[in-house]
């Protein structure tokens, strides 16, 4: 029986011939991740194992992004005990603040994550570098922790739901729109432990900004990954960026998957999900009249170069309107820098927005834009859950970065038609 | 046997990390200061109400979002004993199993038994008992890889004991 793009990965890592759905192996890991949140529990877990440090120095990645700069003690402290365990363990790819950015959109923009990587993340959207063609996952702090002490993982392999895109996308239709239709379609737990494989000509028309949005919330429909074929595009992007040797991995022709969806990007629409889950979509022409307090243009789904464009592109020009709080969080130092030499900055600043240094802060009601009660939020993140962004009588609107900043400029939730 | 028993708090589909422990309390990792906050976001009551062994029930896709391992961590601390569900996210489900949290997948189980039941979990053979009702339901096994790291107490001891 042939195997999907995520098992022939896995069967590699595994120094398997092959590998079937269901099968519990262990993997070689290429790069083990974690996050200021994650990393103390893991670091704590790590101490009790019988082991004299990480497995590889090279191939752990540490990324202070979720509260920093730090916005109280007990946030500093759990930085401080992941700068020492770095240190201690001369953990070459440790990220503090003045290079770090959101873990998601700095691994692949300094060149760590490659095609053919099995990547393990102490942090649930690591699933994004399925967009170049890796195997990469979320996982808890303890097998952060058993990764960076044996370089490996158990895995129960996947089986894989295949989505076909084809067609090209209007304008304004970005991945934001087909990863929120995709869950929309088939729920939060409509791909619980499975892999979700896309395919498909649709795909040739999408930048890899959008993939990225797109892998990165394969979580949300409870996937265990999302994963793109290698095109030129995928390959010349690795080049621009790492200087590892990347492994390209097809899935064969008779693989078999539990199910297969069509979608046609040509016949997609600016999508939206309602509060309280990503899967209560609506398309931006059934939304009605919500009156709006806060837009978040950022976060590891959209805080790229693309999406700071299209969000620029909208609001040039223009104020955002009266009483509403805009908040634009480049993802990167380097996105942040890219965003500045552009002029992408002085539109957002001179439109009445505040542009903040890389943090997942306001995304999941850390610090940076926390929601009081009653208040409404546009938002480019993940995830609208009861109380993510603060107040448990506040509402989450997800949204592309057009909408989003549509949004800002009439102070309720918009599509960019609209304001152009 | 390893066995639960406790009395049951209820909830439905799509429990999320969030509001089992919300992240503005993710600046400590201390289990009894994350237990102290566990469920709030959607029970303000259980932490006040929970005792020691005490069974949550819910229905699908229990644990799904963010990563965070506080989660199970807070689950446990607060005293819980097991967690039954028509299914868990995979992340929280490996978690769990990672940090000796009992869990068991039981869809019959999960949508029968009612809040405030008394119920046993044998963990050996799978089997769920509602003492209140009278029913009895078999949850789903793990695998024997799976079920080796439980019974070390996770996968710490696990990877020590290798």
């Amino acid at each position: 029986m042939g195997m999907t793009m995520t098992q022939k990965i896995l069967a590699a890592h595994a120094g398997l011939p092959s590998v079937s759905a269901g099968q519990l192996i262990e993997a070689d890991l290429d790069l083990v991740l974690g996050n200021d949140i994650t990393s103390p529990v893991a670091i704590h877990e790590m101490e009790k194992m019988n082991v004299d440090g990480v497995f590889d120095r090279d191939k752990v990645a540490l990324v202070l992004d979720h509260f920093v700069p730090n916005k109280d003690i007990k946030s500093a402290q759990h930085c401080k005990c992941v700068r020492e365990f770095a240190c201690k363990h001369e953990v070459t790819n440790f990220f503090d603040v003045g290079e770090m950015g959101i873990e998601h959109a700095l691994l692949p923009e300094q060149g760590l994550t490659v095609a053919g990587d099995v990547i393990i993340g102490a942090d649930s959207h690591t699933c994004t570098y399925g967009a170049l063609g890796a195997f990469s996952t979320g996982v808890g702090s303890t097998d952060m922790a058993a990764g960076m002490a044996t370089g490996k993982a158990w895995f129960k392999v996947p089986s894989a739901i295949r989505f076909v895109l084809t067609g090209k996308p209007a304008k304004w239709i970005s991945g934001k729109d087909i990863i929120l239709h995709i869950i929309g379609m088939i729920g939060v737990d409509g791909a619980l432990y499975k892999s979700m494989e896309f395919v498909g000509d649709g795909i040739a028309h999408l930048t890899m900004d959008d993939r990225f949005t797109i892998a990165n919330m394969a979580i949300e429909a409870g996937g265990k990954n999302g994963i793109f074929p290698v095109d030129d595009l995928a390959k010349a992007y690795m080049e621009e960026h790492s200087k590892r040797p990347y492994t390209v991995y097809e899935a064969d022709e008779d693989a078999v998957y539990d199910e297969e969806y069509t979608i046609d990007l040509g016949t997609l629409r600016p999508t939206v999900s309602f509060p309280h889950l990503p899967e209560n979509t609506k398309t931006i022409d059934e939304v009605g009249d919500l009156k709006i307090d806060q837009v978040v243009i950022g976060s590891c789904t959209n805080g790229r170069m693309d999406d700071l464009r299209i969000a620029a592109s909208v609001l040039k020009g223009k104020k955002v309107a009266k009483g509403l709080r805009v908040i634009v969080i480049p993802a990167t130092q380097k996105i942040y820098l890219d965003a500045m030499e552009e002029g992408l900055l002085k539109i957002f600043v001179e439109a009445g927005a505040v542009v903040s240094t890389p943090t997942c802060g306001p995304c999941l009601g850390g610090y940076m834009g926390i929601l009081a009660e009653h208040e409404r939020c546009v938002s480019t993140t993940n995830r609208n859950f009861v109380g993510r962004m603060g107040h448990v009588e506040s509402e989450i609107y997800l949204a592309s970065p057009a909408v989003a900043a549509a949004s800002a400029l009439t102070g309720k939730l918009s599509g960019p038609d609209e304001v152009q | 046997m390893k066995a639960a028993n406790g009395h049951v708090f209820r909830y439905g589909d799509n429990v999320d990390t969030d509001v089992i422990i919300p992240a503005r309390y993710l600046n400590s990792s201390d289990p009894k200061e994350l237990a102290a906050h566990c469920m709030e976001d959607i029970d303000r009551d259980f932490v006040k109400n929970a005792a020691k062994g005490d069974i949550i029930v819910a229905n699908k896709n229990f644990g799904c979002g963010s990563s965070r391992e506080h989660a199970p961590i807070a689950i446990r601390a607060a005293g819980v004993s097991c967690v039954i569900a028509e299914t868990f996210a995979r992340i929280f489900y490996r978690n769990a199993i990672n940090i000796g949290l009992p869990i068991i997948e039981c869809p019959e189980a999960a949508q029968e038994i009612e809040a405030g039941d008394e119920v046993e979990v044998d963990f050996d053979s799978g089997v769920i008992t509602d003492k209140t009702k009278g029913t009895t339901y078999q949850g789903q096994a793990f695998p024997p890889f799976m079920q080796k790291i439980i019974d070390c107490g996770g996968l710490v001891n696990y990877i020590n004991g290798k």
